[in-house]
């Protein structure tokens, strides 16, 4: 370093002889590296970093720390406040560069998908077993209380529909089977932007009013769940309803019980947040759920392509249990039976 | 520390009240501006209104290049029905991916952000994490985007809606006054991602003031040779140092005049007029050598009543 100093040439080395103030050839000695820092920055914050050559870019951790250094040596050192505030401003851009996010949306994307997302859901622990105990309770919740009085159906349910309670078994049928004239379009733009996944967003934000929203909003939702398969029931239709559901709906609930999980985890951060600050406890499960949480947009994307396209063209009770079974077994074993390597999937 | 406090404050006029300190991962600390919350709000303007051109502009390409090599979209063409589809997602994503593609891009910020001068930082002063970034992104769907779509669903449902409407108004203003109840600014998603938004503001390099002829001591105009002593120089402390810095960087000469004559006046001298400048910095390398050294050896001088 002390050589590199020495090692400018005849001319600056006039200047710092000429210098009458210590500070004046301190920083006359070390201007050549900031300016140096000041245009590889400048070249990052155009987004030109393809013209940055490997050099360069090797030399920017080393070329902050000389800033960084010279900025706590100015601070006790030199009373010309441009020079400080000049470095203060270099720094600082440094640090963006240095110290920014290392990699892009591709690269996030790819280890998002190998592994940081389900290391997320896993992360999720307990609060995902609490979200389908709850979505269980909402079903049968919602069977038991359509079954001690059919009127609850209509407060669950609504009434504007043909699927209520002394509907023919040909008028259910009907929902079940044979809807090939509506457009997969239609179908899919409507699931997309329907209530049913907004359900699952709204269950995740709720979480920061200590889990507490989530938990009923689940409950309220599976209930009618419940209520729909008392009223197949009664007309023996459940394994036919099962599958209409099932066919997008095992992935349209993973993702409800993903989103629950989610916000349960951030209430019961704040609720129990053990040894560290609230807000601390909150931020770091809200970041887990996050990631969590752009996976289950992913998968409610899934589910309005099945809803849209698998439903209308597959038009049998085992081949839609089947496609559903499947996209179960894939997602259980995508999300925790599949464990790639360790320490890049950081949650 | 007061002194320190009481210099700053009568640095810049009017207490900053957004200034921030930042401590460096190598233990130096920055300072930091936090954004104003009116150009935070005028930075997601600009990006919403330059994302909606963006999905217009893509909207006209994808049907106008459909439309070239007549696929329709109707139930019996698949591949019309696959592309409507794929847009459909796009459409979809395409904020998520317009604030992300840019926040963890070289640049660091999205263009709305850019145009007002601001960054997102990691408010602990380590790395700013993916993770972070993509969950106060996240977050700003649930502090407005899924109020809006519940109100407006719920307007168009009618009068029956009134308490949904009502619950989604609360939502709504509870997230957009969050940053107005908190000093740093921060929103529900900087508050989950621990970040906040700084300026990013860029400054030159200007020129040492001391290395010049005048700061020699030498006036060009008149031949002389300013040399103070220590009695002259004792009088004024690092506040009137760098009012005097800030004076000769504006180079007005009535400025420079009244504040010659100033000192003039404190330290007993009398000078021409016309030969301000080589005066003021001869005056200003002396004292700043001065000071300085004191500095070496632990002695500061804060202004000239200490």
């Amino acid at each position: 370093m002390i050589a590199r100093w020495f090692g400018k040439n005849a001319s600056q080395d006039a200047a710092v002889e000429a210098a009458a103030l210590r500070s004046d050839r301190f920083r006359q000695a070390r201007e050549g590296d900031w300016q140096r820092l000041e245009t590889i920055v400048t070249r990052i914050e155009g987004g030109r970093l393809r013209k940055l050559s490997d050099e360069d870019l090797l030399a920017l951790p080393a070329l902050y720390r000389t800033a960084i250094s010279s900025l706590a040596i100015a601070r006790e050192t030199s009373l010309d406040a441009a020079l400080i505030a000049y470095l203060e401003g270099l720094a600082r851009r440094a640090w963006f560069a240095v110290y920014g996010p290392r990699e892009g949306l591709g690269a996030w994307l790819k280890r998002f998908f190998l592994g940081g997302w389900s290391a997320a859901v896993r992360g999720l622990g307990v609060d995902l077993l609490i979200a389908l105990a709850m979505m269980v309770l909402g079903t049968v919740v919602g069977w038991l209380l359509v079954s001690g009085n059919p009127d609850w159906y209509y407060s669950l349910m609504g009434s504007d529909d043909v699927r209520v309670p002394g509907a023919s078994r040909e008028a259910l049928l009907h929902t079940l089977f044979g809807q090939q004239d509506q457009t997969g379009l239609s179908m899919f733009a409507a699931f997309l932007f329907s209530n049913n996944a907004q359900v699952s967003l709204f269950a995740f934000a709720l979480g920061f009013a200590f889990g507490l929203p989530s938990i009923l909003l689940l409950i309220h939702n599976t209930a009618g769940l419940g209520a729909l398969l008392w009223l197949y029931h009664g007309q023996g239709l459940t394994l036919e309803l099962v599958g209409w559901l099932s066919i997008h709906g095992t992935t349209e609930l993973f993702a409800i019980l993903l989103a629950g999980g989610a916000g349960i985890h951030i209430g019961r951060a704040m609720a129990f947040p053990g040894d560290a600050p609230v807000l601390v406890a909150a931020a770091a499960a809200g970041r887990r759920a996050a990631q969590v949480m752009v996976g289950v947009v992913l998968m409610l994307i899934c589910a309005a392509v099945l809803e849209g396209f698998g439903r209308q063209l597959v038009d049998s009770t085992t081949v839609r249990l089947a496609i559903g079974g499947t996209m179960l077994a894939l997602w259980l074993a995508y999300f925790f039976a599949w464990r790639p390597a360790r320490g890049q999937a950081a949650a | 520390m007061a002194l320190l406090r009481r210099r700053r404050v009568r640095l810049r006029p009017g207490p900053d009240r957004r200034q921030r300190q930042v401590i460096t991962p190598e233990g130096v600390p920055l300072p930091f501006t936090i954004g104003a919350r009116g150009a935070r709000a005028a930075a997601l303007i600009i990006d919403y209104v330059l994302i909606v051109a963006a999905m217009a502009g893509l909207t006209y390409l994808v049907a106008s290049l459909a439309n070239a090599v007549h696929i329709k979209a109707d139930e019996r063409n698949p591949v019309g029905q696959a592309l409507v589809v794929i847009w459909i997602v796009i459409m979809f994503l395409f904020r998520h991916i317009w604030f992300l593609y840019f926040e963890l891009g070289p640049r660091g910020a999205t263009p709305g952000k850019r145009i007002v001068g601001l960054r997102v930082a990691a408010r602990d002063g380590g790395r700013l994490t993916t993770e972070a970034v993509v969950a106060r992104n996240f977050l700003r769907d649930i502090e407005l985007t899924l109020p809006m779509i519940f109100i407006s669903t719920t307007l168009a449902m009618g009068e029956d809606a009134s308490f949904a409407g009502w619950a989604g108004t609360a939502w709504f203003l509870i997230f957009v006054l969050f940053p107005f109840c908190n000093r740093d600014a921060l929103r529900a998603g900087d508050v989950v991602a621990g970040t906040w938004v700084v300026e990013a503001g860029r400054d030159r390099l200007k020129a040492a003031l001391s290395t010049g002829a005048g700061a020699q001591g030498h006036s060009t105009l008149t031949q002389t040779r300013y040399e103070f002593g220590e009695a002259e120089l004792s009088v004024y402390g690092e506040y009137e140092l760098q009012v005097l810095e800030r004076v000769l960087r504006d180079d007005n000469a009535e400025a420079m005049a009244d504040v010659a004559q100033a000192i003039c006046t404190k330290i007993g001298w009398t000078n021409g007029r016309g030969d301000e400048r080589a005066f003021l910095e001869a005056y200003y390398t002396q004292l700043r050598a001065r000071l300085e050294r004191g500095m070496r050896f632990g002695r500061r001088k804060a202004d000239k009543h200490s």
